[in-house]
């Protein structure tokens, strides 16, 4: 469904994404971790057409939308959300959620119909009047993923909807996540919470200082020397194998 | 088309006034540079500065605008540290276009406190200097304009060598490029914040000393400076003293050869059309990098 | 619309049908009041509230503050006036053109400085930059009459837009005002309000969202600029004189912005809330000016009031007036 190929985007000397290739495919959930700084969201965005990519190119089933506007993407299907949300602060959740569902209808009244069955959907349904600016963290984290889901997206581009909650939330978002797979939307997603990515995931990918060094199935990427050495630094592979023979 | 020795005339001219610019435009540019604010009040902070030389010169003061210098411009640093300190400061938060509406909301109460108290009349001051004048080519200047001139540029070169050696200066230089930092080693940035503010409103007075000798003020005066020293900060890339200097001359010129070119009235455009066009295709001045 | 809230509308609408009515026949029983100036006074308060409601949809709603609201405003005045005076037109048909005159100013002004990415001061201050390339031209070209400024022939009759009994421009301006008002209630209900909202929020996030922010900031500054502009040639064909200083000056633009801010930018009655506190300083300390004559310079104390105003609201009240009516926005109903 989505094809990102050789994609390299820098910024001044520091080449942040550098020949990522990277393949989601129908109905899949697919995860892409790296340690802070890898370059994840640097991706994303350059998918998303925030950033125009220095090289590479991505296609949207078939169809090339390489440095397309983000609203013309976002129209074709693919929709992202920011790790740092952004919510509209002064307005209620269930206007800021409305704002995505403006997309495919121009009738108020379908518009809202369908934010809230989204803010249901994600666990919202309580808090439809509460302002954009008095939500917690774990209220943001989700009301980026409602009003993303509001735009009727085939392919979501969540990162880091998990960060800064605790377990019980994680555990919610993790069952929303899969429901809203479930519903027919392919999911592509950044996350450092491990168990919630060999829990969602059927693929992994991992970046590291811009480049893809792995990708597999959760259980293959875990044991992959090159993916643990790029978390703990050099040698570590070695070392745990080492301890592990000790034992 | 007026011949050669004119439009040098005008150059000249042009340039002189640019002086005075320079000084308006860098106090503009300290404060932008430094608080990222956009100070809309610049222009009737500046008219309120040539009614206190107006005032000062009229009985029963009397005092000569080149000797009460020191007065307004320290006066002017006084009022704009309180202004900052009981105003702007304290809203100084969230969006930029917050601070330029406080900014104007200043300007609105000043320019109209000036119309009840002093009326809306034009006032000048008659020194007795005021009709000396220096033949130079075909330019005939006065001796006001050359004494503001080089006054203008030795105050401006003056606070730059303050900014880059003095321990205050050192200081603000160093919040301008590092707000947190500045706070982490312990600076009083509030304080500092302040003082900035202060010393761009300083220039202001200093420049109302120079300009009152060849200058009109009325409470209206304000307006025609804004947009002037909007534009030469813009033209020079905001927050840039060396750009804010060249920028002076050039709105200077751009005056004067306008005025001559196209006549009184339409010689005004090209301080807006340059204001327009530099922010349309470099937003970061002629002398910054690609914004 | 709550049912109370269409309740209070429908009251205010009445009590502003009747009130040419009502002064007149006050009036009438010798009250000692000049019931022309008080119909005046309202007309104003309308008329005010109309142009404030353009800058509000730009500068509010979508939170594109501009400096040089005037710039549509006088692009109205004097195209209208111009085709009318010059080119014979009756004032009635000219209005449409100068409002589209107006939406066009708006339109390249807009893709001009939205498509350089011009925002937030940037963009307020560019926006009063054209207003002063404006004046300036206006004052400078001959098709304007330079600053001497246009006389529109007084020709009293309806059908040449003067009318001789002020109650009808007075009408005039109220029904601007109401269809001014419908717009903006319109954006607080549809999908052009909520995308100028999303804008003035987070433009990244609106982005994401599928909105093209670029095009609906030029639409709306087109639409904005419409209405400013057929302002423009109302009170052209109110005043009978326009010259640069009026229709281009920075005190109008100013006025637009203040009259919004201080009722609450942004919000459908804001504009109106403000032209009629505004108003009502205006013409408290013109009528004090004039009975008490210490204080016959005391006229500009209500401009520095609305100064001060401006700030406190920039600073502690951002929603304006309108926000004292509880904390929501108006016209933020959910019922569909
Ligand atoms: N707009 C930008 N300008 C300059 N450098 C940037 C910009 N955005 C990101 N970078 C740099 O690019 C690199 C990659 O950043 P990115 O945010 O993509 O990492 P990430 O993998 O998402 O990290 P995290 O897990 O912390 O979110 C970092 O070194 C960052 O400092
Ligand atoms: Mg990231």
């Amino acid at each position: 469904m989505l094809e990102v190929r050789g994609l390299s985007k820098a910024f001044g000397g520091l080449k942040a994404v550098d020949d990522a290739t990277l393949d989601v495919r129908q109905g899949e959930i697919v995860a892409l971790i790296g340690p802070n700084g890898a370059g994840k969201t640097t991706l994303f965005a350059a998918i998303a057409g925030f950033h125009t990519p220095d090289a590479g190119r991505v296609t949207l089933e078939g169809h090339d939308i390489t440095g397309l506007a983000p609203h013309r993407i976002c129209a074709a299907g693919m929709v992202r959300t920011f790790q740092i949300t952004q919510p509209f602060a002064k307005i209620d959740v269930r206007e800021n959620v409305m704002v995505g569902a403006w997309l495919r209808t121009g009738e108020r009244a379908e518009a809202m119909r369908r934010a809230e069955a989204v803010a249901r959907q994600v666990g919202m349904g309580d808090q439809l009047d509460q302002l954009g600016a008095d939500l917690t963290v774990a209220g943001r984290k989700r009301l980026e993923l409602a009003r993303a889901l509001a735009t009727g997206p085939k392919l979501l581009l969540l990162d880091e909807v998990m960060a800064g909650l605790n377990p019980t939330e994680i555990a919610e978002i993790v069952d929303v996540i899969r429901a809203i797979r479930d519903s027919g939307v392919t999911i592509l997603l950044i996350e450092h919470v491990m168990q919630a990515v060999t829990s969602l995931a059927e693929q992994v990918y991992v970046l590291n200082q811009g480049r893809m060094i792995s990708h597999g199935t959760p259980a293959e990427i875990a044991a992959d020397p090159a993916v643990v050495e790029a978390y703990l630094g050099h040698g570590a592979a070695a070392r745990l194998a080492r301890g592990a023979a000790h034992a | 088309m007026p011949d050669l020795p004119i439009i040098l005339a005008g150059v000249i001219n042009g340039l002189l006034a640019g002086g005075i610019y320079v000084l308006v435009a860098v106090g503009l540019t300290l404060i932008y540079g430094v608080l990222h604010i956009i100070n809309f009040a610049h222009g009737s902070l500046l008219m309120l500065a040539m009614y206190a030389v107006f005032f000062l010169f009229k009985p029963p003061v009397g005092i000569d605008p080149y000797l009460a210098l020191p007065i307004v411009t320290g006066g002017a640093f006084i009022f704009g540290y309180l202004v900052y300190r009981w105003l702007i400061g304290r809203f100084n938060h969230g969006r930029d276009e917050n601070i330029l509406l406080i900014t104007l909301g200043l300007s609105i109460v000043i320019d109209n406190a000036a119309l009840m108290f002093f009326t809306g009349d034009i006032q000048t001051i008659d020194v007795p200097y005021a009709g000396r004048m220096v033949e130079l080519g075909a330019a005939f200047l006065p001796v006001p304009k050359i004494i503001s001139f080089f006054a203008a540029l030795l105050l401006c070169g003056a606070l730059g060598l303050y900014m880059a050696r003095s321990d205050t200066g050192k200081a603000i230089r160093a919040l301008a490029k590092e707000r947190q930092g500045a706070r982490l080693v312990g600076i009083d940035v509030d304080k500092l914040f302040a003082v900035s503010y202060g010393i761009g409103i300083a220039c202001l007075g200093a420049a109302a000393c120079l300009l009152m000798p060849t200058f009109y003020v009325s409470p209206t005066s304000g307006h025609a400076f804004v947009l002037i020293a909007f534009t030469t900060v813009v033209l020079g890339g905001m927050g840039s003293f060396a750009g804010a200097a060249v920028g002076g001359f050039i709105i200077g010129i751009t005056e004067s050869l306008g005025g001559l070119l196209l006549g009184e009235q339409l010689g005004q455009i090209g301080i807006s059309l340059i204001f327009i066009l530099i922010l349309l295709l470099r937003p970061s001045g002629l002398f910054g990098g690609k914004g | 619309m709550s049912r109370g809230t269409l309740a209070l509308c429908a009251a205010g609408l009445l009590a502003a049908i009747l009130y040419p009515l009502v002064v007149r026949g006050l009036a009438g029983a010798g009250v000692g009041v000049s019931a022309n100036y008080l119909i005046n006074v309202g007309m104003l308060v309308f008329f005010v509230a109309f142009i404030g409601q353009s800058w509000n949809i730009a500068g509010g709603f979508a939170g594109q503050t501009s400096f040089g609201h005037v710039v549509f405003f006088g692009t109205g005045a004097y195209c209208s006036t111009i085709l009318h005076v010059t080119h014979g037109w009756n004032p009635w048909l000219a209005w449409p053109v100068a409002t589209a005159a107006g939406a066009l100013v708006g339109w390249a002004i807009g893709a001009l400085a939205f498509r350089a990415g011009l925002k937030g001061s940037y963009f307020a201050l560019i926006t009063l930059a054209f207003a002063e390339v404006f004046r300036i031209l206006a004052n400078s070209v001959e098709f304007t009459r330079g600053g001497l400024g246009m006389l529109i022939k007084a020709d009293q009759r309806p059908e040449n837009f003067q009318f001789r009994d002020p109650m009808w421009i007075y009408y005039l301006a109220l029904a601007l005002c109401v269809v001014s008002l419908a717009i903006a209630w319109q954006l607080t209900r549809g999908r052009f309000g909520a995308r100028l909202v999303a804008i003035r929020e987070n433009e990244d996030a609106a982005r994401a969202l599928g909105i093209d922010v670029y095009t609906e900031k030029v639409k709306v500054l087109a639409l904005s600029g419409a209405m400013c502009a057929a302002g423009g040639t109302f009170y052209a064909q109110k005043y009978l004189y326009i010259d640069p200083s009026i229709a281009f000056g920075v005190d109008k633009s100013v006025e637009m912005l203040l009259v919004s801010m201080v009722g609450g930018a942004g919000t459908v009655f804001g504009p109106l809330v403000g032209s009629l506190v505004l108003t009502a300083i205006n013409e408290g300390t013109r009528s004090l000016a004039s009975v008490v004559p210490a204080l016959k310079n005391v006229q500009p104390l209500s401009l520095i009031v609305y100064g001060a105003m401006l700030i406190l609201i920039v600073a502690r009240l951002p929603d304006g007036l309108m926000g004292l009516f509880g904390r929501r926005k108006s016209g933020k109903r959910h019922d569909a």
